[in-house]
């Protein structure tokens, strides 16, 4: 297991804004077939983080790699090209459009030729629907519906079917949980195990760590921009986490301090 | 001050990064170039007294225009308030022949009450600013169009204002200086004061800034937007009533030249349309820019239509020195953070 | 029940219905005789000149840009026809290139000035509103020494852009309904349709997901100067002289039209079908009036009504749009 080359993986990575270092020797990795949970507070680092390894920023040190191969992202389009697929809090960006066009941004479906060549709308809803019930999001069955008028983890599943359609290898999921309710958040675990049993290497960002620990096979703590812990499955508890993210001092220990402020 | 002390370069660096820096050099060159053209009657009270007439009009309505456009709004219905402000004087006390501060009064009152219903559109239908404003030009046109017709069955009515009216709104002193300049400077002013002493200018930059922080942050952004509207409004109608006292005469169709140029005084003032900066400083520079520009083409022999060309040209290299700018000083304030 | 709510959610469902109030406002207050309006070419010939520049413009609101330049542009177009094939004797097609050309200069300064800077596209294009009304002013007095310039067209010229068929409906007509088939067609059908609603959705995402979103800006404000420029190059030929002044109306009724027509000022959200509706009900706010017993100086008044009704509409049906669950065999919709 711990052979395997990594999908992506992160050597050394320092991201700084002129004198302001967020990003402090990060190392990461994920292998396909897993999911990495990356867990922090707000300020952690956590969205600069990811802008890094989707390409918008690029390392000020260190060094990015895919399966074991150094590669410097051009920008965000170069890093989607390799692969690597984001998907925001919200899904999908384009609530006014129907899911069958926003499926396709970019990549339409044509039909006919020269001139006359047309947008596929049905092939394109067809296409868009069978891969997001492919997921067990049956609900969906209409591709004229509006993205906007879907349910919060009905977008977050539309937008990771369609990262999964594209190709995408390495998944990566920006807090995909934190705006939903306890039945739509479970909904999107039963997508995020289904898309690592298809063998996509998954990056779930996170401050939820219920939810983390739902997933997880593997677990890092952003804390200040830095890894603050590091370990598998089963090796921490809910609470020791916890702990960690809350910046290594220990829940009893804020406690404390909160009562001795009020 | 102490920036001169310790260096030139570092007085000239700071000032280089304020708002008003580029409509101040916009507004240099400008009068250069026309004073050297226009020669001594440019320079003299002859060009003065032109420009300053042209720019104490639009000046008047630029003001509350900028701070909407600060606040991330626009106000387009200000071509439409005012000839239903000079209308609605001209209709009270010229036509009907009532005192004329009830004809002044009711015309800033409809100015005021056509703010209060932008006001109220922006804010409690989520329908854009461009558009809402534009719905309510058209209404008030048609009512004014309308109403005109209706009771004075013409679309120009006339009014002869006793003397004390016409030596408060409507005089020109030695025969050139419009009292209007004197009342541009007061709601230049008061509006320096709302926008840079008063809490409120923190408040309306932040609207335009992030209308929902501002919220939360306990600002209450809806009287306050609507509260900036009703001043459009009445800069509007205070204009349509300095102007119907001057001439003597409303017309239907006055007042839609004052939409865009209005706007364009504001942005060659440096605030930039997406809001959250900007300076009354700059929007009185701007203004004396486009009123120099618009008035001193006249007095250079050359053709008077360059003068569009020229504003045109000065619109573009504001905004984009804006952009300049703006980049400059966000570099500026990351360095020094 | 089903059809109404699927007719309502689409965006072009506020414009046919503020036609048909107009319409039938209209015919109880106005006492107008329908058959008589349907067959007069007045309200027709207004909506064709607006509707021409209404479509690209809508196009590019629906990208999440505006366009007020075209105010300046149809001037410029019927100048630059009546100048160069009028004033200096040039064969007519060179007077017409050169308006279209020059409606192509400014739609590329438009669009690059827009994608390079960060600056609002409306404070952009009316800085070249302005300078173009500057330019074709100077223009026509350096050149001609007059504000109004005569060109006579050769008659094939007339037949395709100028002529009046029935003695009452200009050619311009069939342009516009051509127009709107194609735009309709690229807008519903083809690749290019999909990458102007996902610009207007979010321009950083469609630049993302690989749509050349800088080429399809500039290449959106080409066609809407380029769309200006045409119709003032018609009404060149059609009344064989060009005036300097005109065409700052054009920029409010167009954007009225659009928006009237359920385009979302904001972008991403809207459809031809809507433009055209929207640009219909304005035509025939303006021109019906004279067929009505309702004094025309209300007409203003009725536009800024119906355009905050349509707005107020529009809302609320997008939200209708928003909301849609497909029903599913007899399960009631749940919401």
């Amino acid at each position: 297991m711990s052979e395997k080359i990594p999908v992506l993986e992160l050597q050394r990575v320092d991201k700084s804004f002129g004198p302001i270092e967020v990003l402090n020797e990060v190392s990461l990795k994920v292998n396909a077939g897993e999911v990495l949970c990356l867990l922090g507070d707000n300020g952690a680092g956590k969205s600069t983080l990811i802008k890094t390894l989707a390409g918008v920023h690029k390392p000020t040190r260190g060094k990015i790699l895919m399966d074991g191969q150094e590669v410097a992202f051009a920008g965000p389009r170069d890093a989607a090209g390799r692969g690597i697929a984001t998907v925001h809090q919200f899904g999908g960006t384009f609530p006014l459009m129907s899911i069958g066009r926003s499926f396709f941004v970019g990549v339409e479906p044509t039909k006919g030729w020269g001139p006359f060549k047309r947008f596929d709308r049905k092939k394109a809803n067809e296409i868009a629907v069978k891969a997001v019930q492919d997921f067990g999001i049956t609900r969906i069955d209409d591709g004229e519906r509006l993205v906007g008028g879907l349910s919060g983890g009905e977008r977050q599943s539309l937008a990771i079917a369609r990262a999964v359609h594209f190709g995408a290898r390495v998944l990566i999921l920006d807090e995909p949980t934190a705006a939903l309710g306890v039945k739509q958040a479970s909904h999107v675990l039963r997508i995020v195990n289904e898309t690592k049993r298809r063998g996509l290497a998954v990056i779930f960002i996170t401050h939820q760590v219920m939810h983390a620990m739902a997933v997880g096979d593997h677990f890092a703590v952003l804390i200040r921009g830095a890894i603050a812990a590091d370990f598998r499955k089963g090796e921490k508890t809910r609470e020791e986490i916890t702990d960690l993210m809350a910046g290594g001092e220990t829940m009893a220990q804020l406690e404390a301090n909160v009562e001795g402020n009020t | 001050m102490a920036a001169v002390a310790t260096g030139g370069t570092g007085g000239l660096g700071r000032f280089a990064l304020r708002p008003e820096a580029g409509s101040f050099l916009g507004l240099i060159v400008v009068y250069t170039f026309f004073a050297i053209l226009g020669g001594q009657n440019f320079i003299g009270s002859p060009g003065w007294s032109s420009w300053l007439n042209t720019a104490a009009d639009v000046g008047i309505i630029a003001l509350p225009v900028g701070l909407l456009m600060i606040a991330g709004e626009l106000d387009i219905s200000v071509g439409a308030v005012l000839p239903a402000s000079s209308l609605t004087v001209a209709i009270i006390s010229g036509h009907f022949g009532l005192p004329i501060y009830l004809g002044i009064a009711s015309a800033l009152g409809v100015g005021i009450a056509v703010g209060f219903l932008n006001g109220l559109l922006v804010t409690q239908t989520g329908i854009p600013s461009l558009i809402a404003t534009i719905g309510t030009m058209f209404g008030v046109m048609g009512l004014t169009l309308g109403f005109t017709i209706l009771i004075a069955g013409s679309t120009g009515v006339f009014i002869t204002p006793d003397p004390l009216t016409k030596s408060l709104f409507g005089d020109a002193l030695g025969g050139m200086f419009q009292v209007a300049i004197f009342w541009w400077s007061g709601f230049a002013a008061v509006i320096y004061w709302l926008l840079h002493v008063s809490p409120w200018g923190n408040w309306i930059a932040a609207l335009g800034g992030d209308r929902v922080s501002a919220r939360n942050a306990g600002i209450p952004t809806q009287r306050l937007t609507i509260l900036l509207y009703m001043l459009s409004g009445f800069a509007a109608a205070f204009v349509g009533v300095t102007q119907v006292i001057t001439f003597g005469s409303a017309q239907v169709a006055a007042g839609s030249s004052f939409i865009f140029n209005a706007i364009m005084c504001v942005v060659i003032g440096g605030v930039l349309l997406t809001g959250g900066s900007g300076s009354v400083i700059g929007i009185v520079l701007g203004t004396m820019t486009f009123a120099i520009v618009n008035q001193g083409i006249f007095f250079s022999g050359l053709n008077p239509n360059f003068g569009s060309i020229v504003i045109g040209a000065l619109l573009l290299a504001a905004v984009l020195s804006n952009d300049t700018f703006h980049a400059l000083a966000l570099r500026h304030a990351a360095k020094r953070s | 029940m089903d059809l109404i709510s699927s007719l309502l959610r689409r965006p072009d469902a506020a414009s046919v219905l503020s036609l048909v109030g107009v319409l039938a406002f209209y015919m109880l207050f106005g006492g107008v005789d329908l058959g008589r309006f349907a067959a007069a070419g007045s309200w027709v010939n207004f909506a064709a000149n607006l509707g021409i520049v209404a479509l690209p413009v809508g196009l590019l609101m629906i990208a999440g840009e505006i366009d007020i330049s075209i105010g300046a542009m149809i001037p410029a177009g019927s100048m630059t026809t009546a100048i160069l094939s009028g004033y200096y004797g040039l064969p007519i097609w060179v007077g017409m290139a050169a308006a279209l050309a020059l409606g192509v200069l400014v739609g590329l300064v438009n669009g690059l000035l827009t994608v390079r800077t960060t600056v609002p596209s409306l404070i952009i294009t009316l800085g070249t509103l302005v300078a173009m009304q500057g330019v074709v002013l100077s223009a026509s007095e350096l050149l001609t020494g007059n504000s109004s310039v005569g060109v006579k067209a050769p008659e094939w010229a007339k037949v395709l852009f100028g002529q009046l068929i029935g003695g009452s409906h200009q050619v311009i007509i069939v342009w516009w309904l051509i127009l709107t088939a194609f735009f309709a067609y690229v807008l519903q059908e083809t690749r290019f349709g999909n990458w102007i609603y996902a610009m207007g959705g979010d321009k950083e995402s469609a630049r993302n997901a690989g749509i050349p979103t800088q080429r399809l800006t500039i290449a959106l404000f080409v066609l809407s100067a380029t769309c200006a420029s045409f119709v003032g190059m018609c009404q060149a030929i059609l009344f064989n002289s060009a005036q300097v002044s005109g065409g700052m109306g054009f920029i409010f009724n167009a954007i009225v039209s659009v928006v009237v027509g359920g385009v979302l000022l904001t972008g991403g959200f809207g459809s031809v079908l809507g433009i055209f509706f929207g640009t219909v009900t304005f035509a025939v706010v303006i021109q019906g009036i004279y067929f009505t017993s309702i004094d025309r100086n209300w007409s203003n008044l009725i536009i800024g009504l119906v355009l905050l009704i349509a707005v107020a509409m529009n809302e609320s049906f997008r939200k209708l749009a928003l909301s849609y669950v497909p029903r599913k065999g007899n399960k009631a919709v749940n919401v």
